[in-house]
């Protein structure tokens, strides 16, 4: 969609004027819908006192609190004891000490942002292993029932979590999967392939059926065309599909919340009750939000030219 | 086709679309069935060695007849309603905007774009922050716009004003889907079309009315249906936002049903509600999928 048209706009040109007074609606709705962003990425740079300070404060001295809290655990101390200490190792071994505060340990949130890379990345392989075979098969093959088959198959995308999470429970329980990365890499699996057979399906109905045939006749096994010639082809699908799986994972709050409570537990049910002394440690939040938004601002840019065909589960392809 | 070695083409089909049924079937049909069978009895998964009863249809009469899913419902709808609403009407305002492709249209597409791609959980949480009274970004804005002091009202603690916070934070977030979806239809208008009308003397509100809103219909339609269905099983950001408080004023299907089922543990009676909840979506699915299949065709 960001590629320019190639069609000639002769009379039907919009004006300059009209392209102006466009221009700046949208790049006022731009910014404004982006000040909750930017909102997000200076309260991770606040002292905890600037964050809440009234009138919201936009110049601050830049502070590594929200990291620092977001990383560690900490105990409260009497003086004697810190002064006691021998001097501060880090950053943020110093910053505590002046709140009369001692790192006591790690915090839970490394653990937890690797839950969340482990199931995301696991679940998006298997999603796409499972997508890419069943998608060349309902483009390549007769499948009895295959028009039932891609709606039961995009059904199941559009099941209200909390609804599934119920039975979801009650098996995971009796099979030990409670709480276990290997059960949550498999729940968005299934949740995920629907997506995966669908966009797939698409870009490998865009590949001619001659290339395999060609291969074909050249002595190629289906299995070896397959491997060889269509996977090849479909390699952009396959990433555009991957980064789909991957955001999808990645942002997953219901099952994570509900399924898990420790071992297995992602970053989103995490950082809403990261806890600071007094209530909630909003720069730790929302350094624990940049640090958890990145990668997805980075996959979004990657995505830019497939995002549509993404979101429509392959219907709409500009 | 000659082939003279490896697997028949009938057995490869069957090899690469089972793994993926018997996954689907492990962890969508097979729970689906139990929960069906659950929505017959009085089982509550809190306390798995009582004695379990058939209850027949008891639970679904209950949950029909029940004051509280009737309440969510209302919310539900109040919620579909106004955040399909806005989100049509600002995300094909900025589409039709967009396609007059002035000079930096394509970055800005992009910076609109960003909020529907964020966890709405971990971002609808931190906009509880932006909506505090006291210390909070926007009643601050609100102060300083509007002049009505920033402390004496509170998007998420006032039972008038809840459910248009979460609708404003749904509509932040999901816009850009809308529009983007009703960009691709109106790129999709030949441009020949109003090379004609233009020729035949059209006006442009005329040619707005007669071309570019029936054109565009069926990708609209198909952004509407997307939404409905996502915002009918919405639970996420409204979960972190307001819980579904103050009182019930926010809580959405998904809330009473996770209440129901992972806070009181009535699981017999939210399978129940489960069910029909499906139900209801299946048949909005149903509908999409016929959408679907008409923008392919185009």
């Amino acid at each position: 969609m960001s590629r320019p048209s190639l069609e000639a706009h002769s009379v039907v040109a919009p004006s300059r004027r009209s392209k102006s007074i466009a221009a700046v609606i949208v790049v006022a709705y731009a910014l404004v819908s982006v000040i909750p962003l930017v909102w997000i990425l200076l309260t991770a740079f606040k002292s905890a006192p600037d964050s809440i300070a009234y009138p919201p404060k936009i110049a601050f001295h830049p502070s590594l609190d929200g990291f620092c809290n977001l990383f560690h655990a900490h105990s409260r101390q009497p003086a004697e004891y810190i002064d006691a200490m021998p001097p501060a190792r880090s950053v943020c071994d110093r910053l505590a000490r002046e709140r009369h505060m001692v790192i006591s340990g790690p915090s839970n949130f490394a653990p937890r942002f690797l839950n969340s890379v482990i199931i995301s990345f696991g679940s998006t392989v298997l999603s796409l292993l499972l997508g890419v075979t069943a998608a060349y098969a309902f483009s390549r093959f007769r499948v009895p029932g295959k028009n039932d088959l891609l709606f039961f198959i995009l059904s199941t995308r559009m099941m209200p979590p909390i609804a599934v999470a119920i039975p979801i429970y009650l098996m995971y329980r009796e099979l030990g999967l409670t709480d276990t990365r290997l059960g949550m890499i498999l729940l968005y699996t299934a949740v995920n392939v629907s997506l995966a057979v669908w966009l797939l399906k698409g870009f490998i109905d865009e590949i001619p059926r001659e290339y395999e045939e060609a291969a074909l006749v050249d002595g190629y096994t289906r299995l070896q065309a397959f491997r060889k010639v269509v996977l090849p082809q479909a390699a952009t699908g396959i990433v555009a599909t991957a980064i789909f799986c991957l955001i999808f994972s990645w942002n997953e709050y219901a099952f994570a919340v509900l399924l898990t409570s420790g071992d297995a537990q992602t970053a989103p049910p995490f950082i809403p009750i990261i806890i600071g002394e007094g209530g909630q440690d909003w720069p730790a939040v929302a350094a624990g939000t940049t640090l958890f938004l990145v990668p997805i601002l980075a996959f979004t840019l990657l995505l830019r030219r497939n995002l549509l065909r993404g979101i429509t589960f392959g219907a709409v392809r500009k | 086709m000659k082939r003279l070695r490896g697997l028949s083409d009938r057995a490869i089909a069957w090899l690469f679309v089972t793994p993926t049924m018997l996954l689907l079937l492990a962890i969508n049909i097979f729970p689906l069935a139990w929960t069906v069978r659950l929505s017959f009895t009085n089982y509550r998964a809190n306390r798995p060695n009582a004695p379990v009863r058939d209850v027949g249809l008891h639970n679904y009469s209950s949950v029909l007849t029940d004051p509280d899913v009737w309440q969510a419902m209302q919310v539900t709808a109040h919620f579909l309603f106004w955040t399909l609403l806005l989100q049509t009407l600002l995300g094909f305002t900025l589409a039709y905007l967009l396609d007059r492709k002035f000079r930096g249209h394509g970055f800005w597409t992009t910076v609109i774009l960003v909020p529907m791609m964020l966890s709405p959980a971990v971002v609808g949480n931190f906009w509880t922050f932006l909506y505090q009274p006291q210390t909070g970004l926007w009643n601050y804005a609100a102060e300083y716009l509007t002049g009505v002091p920033a402390s004496s009202f509170s998007m998420i603690g006032s039972v008038k004003l809840a459910p248009w916070a979460i609708i404003i934070v749904d509509t932040w977030m999901w816009t850009p889907y809308v529009m983007l979806i009703c960009l691709a239809g109106l790129r999709s208008i030949p441009d020949h079309i109003y090379e004609a009308a233009e020729v035949d003397r059209a006006s442009r509100w005329r040619q707005f009315c007669t071309i570019t809103l029936p054109m565009a219909l069926p990708f609209i339609m198909l952004a509407v249906l997307f939404r409905a269905i996502e915002n009918f099983k919405m639970f996420d950001m409204v979960n972190l936002l307001t819980d579904g408080g103050p009182g019930s004023t926010t809580e959405l299907a998904s809330i009473t049903l996770k209440r129901e089922a992972f806070e009181k543990w009535r699981t017999g009676y939210s399978s129940a509600f489960a069910i029909i909840l499906f139900v209801t979506v299946f048949g909005l699915a149903n509908i999409y999928v016929k959408a679907l299949n008409r923008v392919k065709s185009r």
